[in-house]
């Protein structure tokens, strides 16, 4: 007992989880996509705290995650971050909590949802894609040289992609300046690891996952969606048996930033229905 | 009177006066920009207003140029995210637009923009979120700066830190072949293990002062003959391989001079004679000093006979089965080495049941002490801490000094070789203490 609950612990502070709300309501939990943390759930919080319990996190080698338990290895598939997901669920002792996640994270919900079953009762998937990369039959939106041309920026702008955001991040001790001005960012990444996270996201094909998913699902997708585009949302919603789609008006890739008001509503609508 | 020191202008003067700073400035500006419009047109940084969707309202002609874009195209027509290369797309809607939204403003961010024709640009992107009155955001200012040179410079930058996290891999790599083959060739300096001696118990360490540098202590111990066996211990000049080459030939010189004549003074003289030889004319003028001796067991009495001699080494101590310990001098004996000839003392002792002799290098002696570092630990200071291990059997006796240099810490920087050789006890309990 004493063991379960030390590592639970661990947990806690690896994926930096924040447990916020109405202890006695439900739990959702709300889980971030490749290039930000928890902070993106800024304007969704609020909409839930009275009703329900809300779990947020960062993934290792994101946010105030602790880097030290980053494993290149580990993160190389979107497993490991759903072995992460469903810890953190057994961590916290959750049963049927609702996973919330954005981007990358929607399929990281998919697969913890089919490691941990007991712990996931039902899926809201924000702007998903199972695969960015087209294939024949398939439009995700990229081609493999787009991918590659990512990654090769990712790999060769160490300094450029990153030099905005780096230093706060990697917590210069030799320029302590840097964080002092920086320290209210958001959205802090490690460079190196943002490689590995970029890398996961972007090559993974989820696709065969989906039609696996035997929870409740809520499928929101966007109007003008560079990275997931519509054809993506159709496709995941079709996939996933007895899904439910809406489509926000909004644009780009984060509704839940650019539309807050209708992205919580169609949140709280399928909360409210299950 | 008052003298007012701090004597203001009348306020009327003072307004007169700013009416005219202004009627000034406002012309010294028209004559260098006519038009804010022109300003915005032709700025040396492009800009552009977008609406929150990221639908481009007004664009400037800088911008313009260097994407070779015409204005029709652009305006009402594209978002700020087709200007931009598909890495700096993802980038866009992972990276910026969040921390947009979040921060309302975010500043020299690195992207691509697509120029017409297939070119790329590299640029350093600021934008910041312009709110109505009620505070709801309106539109999104962004300022565009060529970042060619600053690009060039950062990937050049990065070369060479790849260029320099190389070097210091290959760096280390070598560090670490260099360290190992540096612990075979000191290892091949100190045999691996000591002959049994009948009737007699022997233990030795070796403490080296930096993994980096071979250090130039020595000892060995070996058979002579049926009955004897040598014995030595000294210390060379200096470190690294000049001194490694030294040691190597001072043992091999006294192994072959003991087989020749075991009469520690002979053996001493040879070993003189040779290195004198050796290093005299050579212009870099080397010596040791030693300890060298004889054992000889007597097994009707269980006693070793012991002879030896010393050139320019601190005494050996013989610790006895009582409790009293003692230094067993050899004065007069000159470094090895230096001279043509050199006188060597030499003195004999027999060890009993109990007893040890201990023959330890200047390292243990000249150990610094003290908070400041600026004592030395000193032969008297020895001699009190071995004396409370007299009656000991040799392994304890080194083990109990080799503490000792732990202890010593940073204040131990010389190479030290330590070499006890004792009679087993014949009390049984004592015996049974090892």
């Amino acid at each position: 007992m004493r063991l379960e609950r030390l590592a639970g612990m661990d947990i806690a502070s690896r994926n930096h989880v924040t447990v916020t709300g109405n202890p006695q309501g439900p739990t959702v939990v709300l889980a971030h996509g490749f290039g930000c943390d928890q902070n993106m759930w800024r304007l969704t919080v609020p909409a839930l705290v009275d009703d329900y319990r809300v779990v947020l996190f960062d993934h290792v080698g994101s946010g105030r995650s602790d880097a030290s338990a980053f494993s290149e290895e580990r993160y190389a598939s979107l497993d490991g971050y759903a072995r992460d997901v469903v810890e953190v669920c057994e961590a916290l002792e959750l049963r049927d909590a609702v996973f919330v996640g954005h981007s990358v994270s929607a399929m990281i919900g998919v697969l913890a949802a089919g490691l941990a079953p007991e712990r996931i009762g039902a899926l809201v998937m924000v702007a998903p894609s199972p695969r960015y990369i087209d294939d024949e039959g398939y439009r995700g939106g990229f081609s493999a040289e787009d991918i590659d041309e990512l990654l090769a920026s990712l790999e060769a702008n160490y300094l450029g992609w990153s030099a905005a955001m780096a230093p706060v991040i990697m917590g210069n001790a030799d320029r302590p300046e840097l964080g002092d001005e920086l320290r209210n960012s958001f959205c802090t990444t490690d460079p190196d690891m943002a490689r590995v996270f970029a890398r996961t996201t972007f090559l993974s094909d989820s696709r065969d996952d989906l039609k696996g998913v035997s929870v409740p699902t809520l499928v929101l997708e966007c109007t003008q969606d560079v990275i997931a585009p519509r054809e993506v949302g159709a496709f995941v919603h079709q996939a996933i048996p007895g899904s439910a789609l809406v489509t926000l008006e909004a644009t780009g890739h984060c509704p839940h930033l650019s539309a807050p008001e209708a992205t919580n509503q169609a949140i709280v609508d399928f909360l409210a229905s299950l | 009177m008052m003298c007012r020191a701090d004597q203001q202008p009348d306020p009327q003067d003072a307004d007169a006066d700013a009416d005219a700073d202004r009627t000034a400035d406002a012309a010294f500006a028209a004559l260098l920009e006519d038009s804010a419009e022109d300003l915005y047109e032709n700025a040396p940084c492009g800009y552009l207003s977008t609406l929150m969707d990221g639908t481009i309202a007004k664009i400037n002609g800088t911008l313009l140029d260097w994407l070779g874009l015409e204005r029709e195209a652009v305006v009402g027509r594209k978002r700020f995210t087709d200007l931009l290369t598909v890495g700096g797309k993802l980038y866009h809607e992972t990276h910026f637009a969040p921390l947009l939204r979040m921060q309302s403003e975010i500043s020299g961010i690195a992207l691509e923009m697509k120029q017409t024709g297939g070119g790329r640009i590299p640029v350093l992107v600021s934008s910041a979120v312009k709110h109505g009155t009620t505070g709801q955001p309106l539109l999104i200012r962004t300022t565009v700066f060529d970042a060619r040179d600053r690009r060039a410079y950062e990937e050049e930058l990065l070369r060479r830190r790849e260029a320099a996290e190389e070097a210091r891999r290959q760096a280390e790599a070598d560090r670490a072949r260099l360290q190992e083959a540096l612990a075979v060739l000191q290892q091949s300096l100190l045999p691996d293990t000591l002959p049994p001696v009948p009737g007699a118990q022997t233990a030795t360490h070796y403490h080296t002062a930096s993994p980096d540098r071979l250090g130039g202590d020595f000892y060995d111990v070996f058979a002579l003959d049926g009955q004897r066996f040598g014995f030595f211990l000294g210390d060379v000049c200096g470190k690294g391989p000049q001194a490694a080459a030294l040691t190597s030939l001072t043992r091999y010189t006294l192994r072959a001079a003991a087989l020749h004549d075991p009469d520690p003074v002979s053996a001493l003289t040879t070993l003189n004679t040779v290195l004198h030889e050796r290093y005299a004319g050579s212009g870099d003028p080397r010596y040791c000093t030693a300890v060298y001796g004889t054992l000889e067991p007597d097994p009707a009495t269980g006693q070793l006979a012991v002879h030896l001699a010393a050139g320019g080494h601190p005494p050996a101590i013989v610790l006895r089965a009582d409790g009293t310990a003692d230094f067993l001098p050899t004065p007069g004996g000159l470094l090895v080495g230096i001279l043509p000839s050199a006188p060597f003392t030499d003195a004999t002792t027999v060890l009993g049941p109990g007893d040890t002799l201990l023959l330890y290098t200047d390292g243990l002696t000249e150990a610094r002490t003290g908070q400041d570092r600026a004592g030395l630990y000193g032969d008297e200071a020895l001699l009190a801490f071995v004396t409370a291990h007299a009656g000991k059997p040799p392994h304890a006796v080194v083990q109990a000094l080799t503490g000792l240099l732990d202890s010593f810490g940073d204040g131990l920087d010389d190479d030290t070789a330590l070499l006890a050789i004792g009679v087993p006890a014949s009390d049984p309990q004592t015996r049974d203490e090892r």
